[in-house]
């Protein structure tokens, strides 16, 4: 168990630069998972965490000792492999003990722990065989198996389920949750499917384009995304965006003229600014048309999902995404009231992509000049 | 695809019976002359039935080439060079594709244009260094310092000496390279989570997997070793060290001899022996390594 602590982390090859200053603190025992999109620096943060990038500059720190100039071997980490890096010619149990092979340890004792090992894996009947005649699935638990017997203070996983088909996708995520839970070292997991953030996640991180958009909870991320990237990202089908401005008053944003109502205070903060309101698929509701408080809407086309539908509908020419259920039932073409409850609408800068309620610095000017007025 | 096309197939295996018959009509024709007696292996035209006299030939060119000696000393060179070739072109491959030094692209292609430069074409510098190995240490000792050291080292009539100068090899340090190229990173960086180091690393991962590829080089670098006819008979002086393809010349006959061909060409076949066995033995193996790796 350990803490990482992440200083002002850079990374660059040559110009291009790939980390922009990374500052983060994973708690001791925790189950870290890094998401975002390829490219945008996820892997290369794990791998510098691992020793097997070097930090360009800034400072990482695994349980108060700096590790920047650390061998990968005397950081304590251990790691599983995007496509599992198994050693072809050796055997399963040679595979998982060879860490312990390199470190001496005696062959009693090598074989107690191999065969602990792969008891908590479940591969106990497949110590013999070579990674060739190993499913995906066996393979994946090979790997865990290889990183776990090290008893060490840091688990990196990268993107280590994305090889698999999507059956054993889910039932790895429940082992690896549940393995982290007996052993409860800390954990960097590092993924671009946001279902397996979520559902993994004690502390999830954002990233975007080599900065990190935002830390917190999974629900704090869902619910609150601090700024228009994390909102877009988050959630299937995305959150529906339109392009307003704050009417005066406050009390709406326009959307081609139809006004629907948000937080009186926000708005009060942000009158006239150009912002970019969005909206979750869940939250927003379908109507008959002409019900009050509702925006016409034509629908544009029907997903079936069985346990309920995602409809798309056409305002105007925006497409916004709604989850219906079950019992509402709509023909492509139909006319219907879209209700967008205010208490569920995300505003965001459209300067800078940033939650207008969860900016200081933005409201900080704001009030200046209401003040200057 | 499937093509059915009768009148091109006969076409191509008619080339290829062709092909085959330049290839082997030669060794047929050692073969049935080291059967023959000496006027029979004379006669015009040549008779293309094999003889009675196998044996005797057999017999008689073993004990004039003093042939077991002989082929005692090239299996011992043809083995060292095989080993030595291996264990130089794992080695250098690895530095070249798994150490990131500034020099490493300068290193390879400095190793890669000695295929320029068979040993036929430097055998005068290489033998001036095999007489006096030390000699170009001495001589850059003696002009930055101007010590003057009496370090003697001479390779001449000994196995060192048949070995050593042959044993650099850039075809088997690009087969390595190119074996190393192909293997996925995370395999090295897995070793590294696991806690190898580089020598650890060679040694546990890479030595094992390239199994294939050592067994290819192995097989066409013992040939080559066992083929070698100019070194081992400038280097060796002494009827001790005598290799089976220099012995081989005396078998040959010349102007004051009889013409006994056929007494040469079963020396011939004997000679031909050992690298055919191992050729047979692993050509497996050679197939496999220099085709594909296996996964």
């Amino acid at each position: 168990m350990a803490e990482i602590n992440i200083r002002n982390v850079r990374k660059s090859y040559g110009r291009t630069q790939i980390l922009h200053g990374v500052d983060l603190d994973f708690k001791s025992g925790e189950f870290v998972v890094i998401l975002g999109p390829s490219g945008c620096g996820k892997s290369t943060l794990l791998r510098m965490i691992a020793g097997l990038e070097e930090i360009s500059a800034g400072e990482i720190s695994i349980d108060g000792t700096v590790v920047n100039n650390l061998e990968p071997r005397d950081r304590g980490c251990s790691m599983v492999f995007q496509n599992y890096a198994l050693y072809p010619h050796m055997n399963v149990a040679a595979n998982i003990g060879y860490a312990l092979k390199v470190a001496g340890v005696p062959r009693a004792e090598r074989d107690r722990r191999i065969s602990e090992t792969a008891r908590i894996v479940g591969l106990e009947e497949m110590l013999d065989r070579k990674p060739a005649q190993l499913s995906g699935g066996q393979r994946q638990r090979v790997a865990m198996g290889r990183a776990i017997i090290r008893e060490p203070k840091v688990f990196l996983f990268d993107e280590p389920l994305s090889n698999l088909d999507a059956k054993l996708r889910v039932q790895m995520r429940v082992e690896i949750r549940r393995l982290h839970k007996r052993l409860s070292a800390t954990s960097v997991f590092v993924t671009h499917d946001q279902v397996e953030a979520m559902t993994l996640a004690d502390k999830l991180i954002v990233m975007n384009k080599g900065h990190v958009e935002q830390v917190g909870t999974p629900l704090e991320i869902y619910h609150r995304p601090r700024t228009r990237f994390v909102g877009t990202f988050i959630g299937s089908p995305a959150m529906n965006f339109f392009d307003s401005t704050i009417a005066p008053g406050g009390k709406f944003v326009l959307l081609d003229g139809i006004q629907i109502a948000i937080d009186p205070v926000l708005g009060r903060d942000n009158a006239d600014n150009a912002v970019s309101a969005g909206i979750r698929p869940e939250h927003c509701r379908l109507v008959k048309a002409g019900t009050a408080n509702s925006v016409p809407a034509t629908v544009d086309f029907v997903e079936e999902l069985g346990s309920g539908r995602n409809v798309h509908v056409d305002i105007d020419g925006t497409i916004f995404a709604v989850s219906g259920d079950e019992s509402q039932l709509f023909k492509t073409g139909a006319t219907v009231g879209l209700q967008l409850p205010s208490e569920h609408i995300h505003l965001f800068s459209r300067d800078t992509g940033l939650r207008l309620d969860d900016a200081p610095a933005l409201k900080h000017t704001t009030n200046q000049s209401t003040v200057a007025a | 695809m499937i093509e059915r096309t009768p009148i091109l197939n006969m076409v191509t295996y008619f080339i290829m019976m062709f092909g085959l018959l330049l290839i082997l009509g030669p060794f047929w024709m050692i073969f049935t002359a080291s059967t023959q007696s000496l006027a029979q292996v004379n006669a015009v035209p040549f008779n293309l039935l094999p003889g009675t006299e196998f044996l005797h030939n057999l017999q008689a060119a073993w004990h004039r080439a003093n042939l077991g000696p002989a082929m005692l000393n090239s299996l011992i060179m043809a083995l060292l060079v095989m080993v030595g070739k291996i264990i130089l072109a794992s080695i250098s491959a690895f530095a070249i594709v798994y150490f990131r030094s500034p020099l490493r692209h300068v290193f390879f292609w400095l190793v890669f244009m000695t295929l320029m430069l068979p040993l036929e074409v430097r055998v005068v510098p290489t033998y001036n260094i095999a007489a006096d190995v030390f000699e170009p240490v001495r001589w850059l000792i003696q002009t930055l310092t101007g010590i003057e050291l009496s370090l003697q080292w001479n390779l001449l009539n000994s196995y060192s000496g048949l070995v050593l100068p042959v044993i650099a090899t850039a075809t088997g340090t690009f087969l390595y390279r190119q074996f190393y190229m192909t293997l996925p990173d995370e395999l090295t960086e897995a070793a590294k989570m696991d806690g190898a180091r580089p020598l650890r690393f060679f040694i546990d991962i890479l030595l094992p997997l390239s199994r294939t590829n050592m067994l290819a080089l192995a097989t066409i670098m013992f040939v080559y070793a066992w083929n070698q006819y100019l070194w081992p008979k400038l280097m060796t002086t002494e009827a001790d060290y005598q290799t089976a393809m220099v012995a081989m010349t005396t078998l040959v006959p010349n102007i004051n001899s009889l013409p006994e061909w056929n007494v040469s060409m079963a020396g011939a076949l004997i000679i031909m022996l050992p690298p055919l066995i191992i050729v047979a033995a692993l050509q497996r193996w050679f197939v496999r390594g220099l085709v594909s790796t296996e996964k």
